[in-house]
């Protein structure tokens, strides 16, 4: 009877394998977690769970498998959605709501319409008897007065809400959210490649072995530079108008990537919107330099990381004199530079702070078709790291 | 089951987390244990050891440490050194293997636990290096030709500060739990194993304190379980009296330990209606007044 809870997991995109469904099995063999719905609940997931990032979807996966099927019909009732919920102020209710009477709905239909209106609602209500929001007389949000309603955080008020589909204790554990610079210069680390380089404090044994031999057996120890991290990394950097949207996210980045000592080397640069002649070396873009000097002084062997939201006017990729800056006539188009970088650091990715669902417009699909491009998640450095360790690891 | 895990006198842990033990003993399974400094990670296994009248062995993963170093090392450089000096009889190959943790616990006549603390200091690549031996029980020494068997399968317990994601394969072949961090009700038993006399008073003061100070917006870096210990031994040595830290918290660089978090503390609360966080009943005091020692 578990399997289907175990293929809901699998379907949730939790990673569960042949393997822990076997080990479960032999645990309820063994008697395990038939005490209570606790204890298999417990038994299932430190069997199945293997990080507290999914914690949370287990816990969804659970209540919608055990409780109800409400969660997994609505299994992204926002983050945000949720702050406004726990947060807001009950309104007073007006008296004559009291004698109001509702629309009453079945299940199905009130999970219809939640889902319709999460969708369409963009802002935070409180009172008023349509959106989700907290008091008022819509079936939705909490801390309301509608008797059937679907409670979306809060607490619960009246005892009525159908369903809860708040009580998740790990969400914050959840890991598709921007995190902080320890994180990142985690996901950075997976850049990493080895040699021997620094200090002689390992012993080779091969090279001890030839040279006893060749000094006809009087032992000779070699010894050799223990293996540490040969990456070197440069960064280009958009600053200003759009970016500054995110310029807590990059300064984030920018923190886990120059603080971290598992790089060789580190340059940044920065540009704005696009790179053209000019870079420059500080954020107010008061000192420049010339981009064929980045292009000469920096070899392939360096990975590079250009961030950037890639959401500019197409014109300003493709004409030459099409940047945005009046008072600058560069000769090159924008795309032409992106594919000087590209053709000089094979192993060059872009990271993108806007998420990559909302990756509409020309010039970002400009500037993919030049760049892979990835979101500036923990996530996303996580993929473009391991990418870019590949190409590296290929041109050795 | 011969034997099962229960909360200790030294140990207070939640009821999941002893059935967890107990399910890892009895599947014979590696159990991996993840979660917030000061959560009793490390402390897990000593108690489990304890409770369990087993030996512990502790192998502290670094980031230099290898696979093998569990295993065993073979000393080559002393036997060079050796069959220079002729100090030793270098044609006995099995005076230079050194045991790790993992392979003393094979070797051992009685059950053992053995902690492998830390593990996602190591390289990337550790874990995997460790499949075979965690599934089979078993290695072969290649300088000896001998094949080291468990005669007991070990309890393993894991630690892992999520530095690194370990790899899957590895992942599946274990247990796994997230030790949340205690609520109050967890700690208060916890502080009345450290502090058997503490007043009550003071101790829901403490509490009080500490939870809103970690729930406090703009913080780095937490306090955890650790820290708490300390300052209440601070708090005691003093005499403060709990009705003072209603007003303000006393030697506060014991729980807060960077110098930013303590600037954010300081700063004049900002009033934000939508938190309860925010009605801070307290007032820090200047950071010299902090320093206890």
């Amino acid at each position: 009877m578990f399997l289907d809870f175990f293929l809901l997991l699998k379907n949730q995109k939790v990673p569960v394998s042949l393997s822990e469904w076997l080990t479960l099995m032999s645990a309820l063999d063994r008697g395990h977690g038939k005490a209570s719905l606790a204890s298999f609940y417990s038994l299932a997931r430190t069997i199945c769970i293997k990080h507290e990032k999914y914690y949370d979807d287990y816990d969804r996966c659970f209540a919608h498998f055990f409780y109800d099927e409400a969660l997994a019909k609505n299994p992204d009732i926002g983050e945000e959605f949720h702050h406004w919920l726990k947060t807001a102020e009950l309104p007073e209710l007006p008296e004559e709501w009291g004698k109001k009477t509702f629309q009453t709905w079945d299940r199905d239909r009130l999970l219809d319409e939640l889902e319709k209106r999460l969708q369409e609602q963009k802002e935070r209500h409180d009172g008023g008897s349509k959106w989700v929001g907290t008091g008022g007389t819509s079936p939705f949000g909490h801390s309301g007065y509608h008797p059937e309603g679907i409670r979306v955080g809060g607490m619960s008020r009246h005892g009525r809400a159908i369903q809860v589909a708040a009580k998740r204790k790990f969400a914050n554990l959840r890991n598709d959210q921007i995190l902080d610079t320890r994180q990142m210069s985690l996901a950075l680390r997976q850049l990493r490649v080895l040699g021997h380089i620094g200090s002689q404090d390992e012993l080779n044994l091969p090279e001890t072995v030839r040279a006893t031999s060749q000094a006809a057996g009087d032992i000779d120890l070699v010894f050799q530079a223990s293996k540490k991290n040969t990456v070197k990394l440069l960064m280009l950097s958009d600053v200003g108008g759009s970016m500054t949207a995110f310029a807590k996210l990059c300064e984030t980045l920018f923190s886990a990537a120059s603080g971290a000592s598992h790089f060789k080397a580190f340059a940044h640069y920065y540009f704005h919107n696009c790179p053209y002649e000019t870079l420059y070396t500080d954020m107010s873009r008061e000192q420049t330099i010339p981009t064929k000097d980045i292009l000469k002084t920096y070899n392939s062997d360096w990975t590079v990381f250009i961030v950037g939201d890639a959401y500019m006017s197409p014109y300003e990729l493709l004409v030459p004199g099409g940047s945005v800056d009046y008072h600058h006539h560069n000769e090159i188009p924008g795309i032409e530079w992106l594919n000087m970088f590209r053709r000089r650091f094979p192993a060059s990715a872009w990271l993108n702070p806007i998420p990559n669902n909302y990756w509409y417009g020309e010039s970002i699909s400009l500037v993919r078709d030049v760049f892979p491009m990835f979101p500036l998640t923990v996530e996303g450095i996580f993929e473009a790291a391991k990418m870019l360790r590949n190409i590296q690891q290929r041109r050795k | 089951m011969s034997q099962t895990f229960t909360d200790s006198q030294e140990y207070v842990a939640s009821p999941e987390l002893t059935e967890i033990v107990n399910i890892a003993l009895d599947l014979e399974k590696p159990l991996i244990i993840r979660g917030e400094p000061g959560t009793g990670k490390t402390l897990l296994a000593k108690a489990a050891a304890n409770v369990l009248g087993r030996d512990l062995l502790t192998w502290h993963v670094k980031s230099t440490t290898k696979a093998q170093d569990g295993l065993y090392v073979y000393d080559t450089v002393q036997r060079l050194n050796d069959s220079r000096f002729g100090d030793n009889d270098v044609s006995d190959i099995s005076q230079y293997i050194k045991l790790g943790p993992l392979g003393l616990a094979f070797q051992s006549e009685q059950p053992v636990v053995v902690l492998i603390d830390e593990v996602d200091k190591a390289d990337i690549e550790f874990p995997n290096d460790l499949l075979h031996e965690l599934d089979a029980m078993s290695f072969l020494v290649s300088e000896t030709g001998k094949t080291i068997t468990a005669k007991h399968r070990p309890l393993i317990i894991i630690t892992s500060n999520a530095e690194k994601e370990l790899p899957d394969a590895f992942l599946r072949r274990c247990l796994f739990h997230y030790i949340s961090f205690p609520d109050k009700s967890l700690m208060t038993e916890i502080i009345k194993v450290h502090y058997p006399d503490l007043e009550k008073n003071l101790l829901a003061q403490v509490l009080e304190a500490f939870y809103a100070l970690r729930d406090f917006e703009g913080i780095s870096k937490p306090p955890s379980t650790s820290e708490l210990i300390d300052w209440i031994s601070a708090l005691r040595k003093s005499g403060i009296a709990p009705k003072q830290l209603q007003k303000s918290i006393p030697f506060l660089g014991v729980l807060i330990k960077k110098e930013e978090d303590l600037k954010a503390l300081q700063q004049p609360v900002k009033k934000r209606g939508w938190s309860g966080v925010f009605r801070l009943f307290f007032i820090v005091e200047e950071p010299k007044s902090s320093g206890i020692s």
